[in-house]
């Protein structure tokens, strides 16, 4: 489904993506591990092209997203993604930032959009929201708000770049549990995150990243009960 | 009307009249005899008119002026500049760069643009308004007498720099999420800008666009010394004939004020009503 292959990014003379190629399957729901500065956000963000790699190439359902001269939007569209900071519109009611993209994308019309809006919220439990603005919203609310918003385009694959590190530790769990369900309903997903237990629970492939390097993967057993790389190993200990 | 002729002969005659009929008879003077009035309600309606304009032309050179700069700025930043393409097309002919290798630059129509627009910025900025002013008046239209036109269209084009500058750093200072967010969703650069970072931007920069406007409605003023006819050419006429200064220009003054005091008050209403969202 996206092909990765011998992706390299550099902001200056810092090397933070080091010849990557790696393939995603449909349906696969994979977890991107990591230290900090290991490179696992701009792994994801060059997915969708939020950065420009330097070199290597990304085929997403046949089309090469890093072409210059690719429809990049249409891909987008097909990519949802989900930040750290939620980037929630402010300036908009809840409503209008769930069906601003797909009624200016040509996807529906504003009737259908509401209408996929309410029941998208309906579902994460935020209807009485609909007119609120973020502002009015707890961090838990706006991400589930988020997750949300992107999948009102209808994508077939969703990017979550630490969609809980910047929660409070009680929000946490209704924001997992939204993605648990997603995972469950069958949606291609790549999640960077720090939260062992959902990688353990949901992932069903880990990607261990270190120095801008895929440097193990496997399933959820293989990595955290059998880990080979010392650099993994290391990890593990201190974060487990 | 009898009266004021009765101490005006007085005051010539040199007689001692109290502070309040010489009060009268210059108030009189400056703002009922002939009508004068009519000739500052005349002015206020250019200054009204010129500040129209001026707004107008400064609000449109701004946004595309900012538009440019922040479009340029923003490219991918990756891309090499125009004056590396140079470089680049002798070391492919050299053979040190592979000749299929795929090298992307900078927009060349975007960098040309925005120079440019950095050099109407950095004149418009770095000389006086009235140097400018007697410029356009006698030096570039010097054919023309619409002075009141060529006053706006100057008012207009010095405001769009600052205008611009303004607009730049509304843009700048939003969090480059929205940016991202709108284009993670597919939305494109255009609808982005439309829906997301410019309604965000624009209250952000509302209380300095508001100043930049008020400063714009007092700099009217100086297109009297091309000869526009506003508000202060009237007061120079009236004292003109009367060589009573103090009556005209504290009347003008007040008009100004009150002028200001009115826009401050709508600038006021409309940044109540785009805090709408923050309500927790």
């Amino acid at each position: 489904m996206i092909d990765v292959k011998n992706l390299t990014k550099s902001f200056g003379d810092l090397l933070v993506l080091n010849n990557i190629s790696e393939h995603i399957y449909p349906g696969e729901k994979i977890v991107i591990l990591g230290p900090s500065g290991s490179g696992k956000s701009t792994f994801l963000r060059c997915l969708n092209q939020m950065e420009t790699p330097t070199e290597g190439t990304i085929t997403f359902d046949g089309m090469e997203v890093t072409d210059p001269k690719v429809n990049i939007d249409a891909i987008r569209q097909k990519m949802g993604m989900v930040f750290q900071h939620f980037n929630l519109f402010p300036n908009m009611t809840i409503k209008k930032n769930i069906t601003l993209a797909p009624v200016r994308t040509g996807l529906m019309t504003q009737a259908e959009a509401d209408e996929t809006a309410m029941q998208l919220l309906r579902r994460v439990g935020l209807e009485e929201k609909a007119d609120a603005y973020p502002a009015q919203l707890s961090g838990g609310q706006k991400q589930r708000i988020a997750i949300v918003r992107a999948l009102a385009m209808n994508p077939k694959v969703m990017l979550f770049d630490e969609p809980t590190s910047a929660l409070d530790p009680e929000m946490v769990g209704e924001v997992l549990n939204v993605m648990k369900e997603l995972a469950a309903e069958g949606m291609t997903m790549v999640v960077v995150t720090h939260e062992m237990g959902f990688a353990r629970e949901v992932g069903s492939r880990i990607l261990f990243m270190d120095e801008g390097k895929i440097v193990e993967q496997g399933t959820p057993d293989e990595v955290f009960n059998h880990p080979q790389n010392p650099r993994l190993q290391d990890f593990l200990s201190k974060v487990l | 009307m009898e009266q004021y002729e009765l101490w005006k002969t007085l005051i010539r005659e040199g007689a001692d009249v109290t502070f309040w009929q010489e009060f009268y008879v210059k108030f009189y003077q400056a703002f009922i005899e002939g009508d004068r009035w009519k000739q500052y309600l005349n002015g206020v309606g250019t200054t009204l008119l010129v500040t129209a304009m001026a707004l107008g032309i400064g609000i449109v050179l701004g946004i595309v002026v900012a538009m440019i700069r922040t479009a340029h700025d923003q490219q991918r930043a990756n891309l090499l500049s125009n004056t590396q393409r140079l470089k680049v097309m002798l070391g492919k002919m050299k053979g040190t760069i592979p000749k299929d290798k795929k090298i992307l630059f900078r927009n060349p129509l975007l960098g040309l643009l925005n120079l440019i627009c950095k050099v109407y910025v950095t004149v418009i900025r770095g000389t006086p308004m009235m140097v400018q002013l007697l410029i356009m008046g006698f030096v570039i239209f010097s054919f023309s007498r619409e002075y009141t036109m060529i006053g706006a269209l100057t008012l207009g084009i010095n405001s769009g720099a600052y205008v611009a500058e303004i607009i730049r750093g509304g843009l700048m200072s939003l969090d480059p999420g929205q940016m991202e967010a709108g284009r993670s969703l597919g939305l494109n650069y255009i609808d982005t800008m439309r829906f997301i970072v410019i309604p965000q931007a624009f209250k952000a920069i509302l209380p300095s666009l508001g100043n930049e406007f008020i400063i714009l409605l007092k700099d009217t003023s100086l297109i009297t010394v091309i000869g526009g006819k506003e508000l202060v050419y009237a007061a120079q006429a009236i004292y003109g004939r009367t060589y009573e200064q103090m009556f005209p220009l504290i009347g003008i003054a007040c008009v100004y004020l009150v002028l200001v005091i009115i826009f401050s008050w709508l600038v006021g209403i409309l940044e109540r009503r785009l805090r709408q969202s923050d309500r927790r």
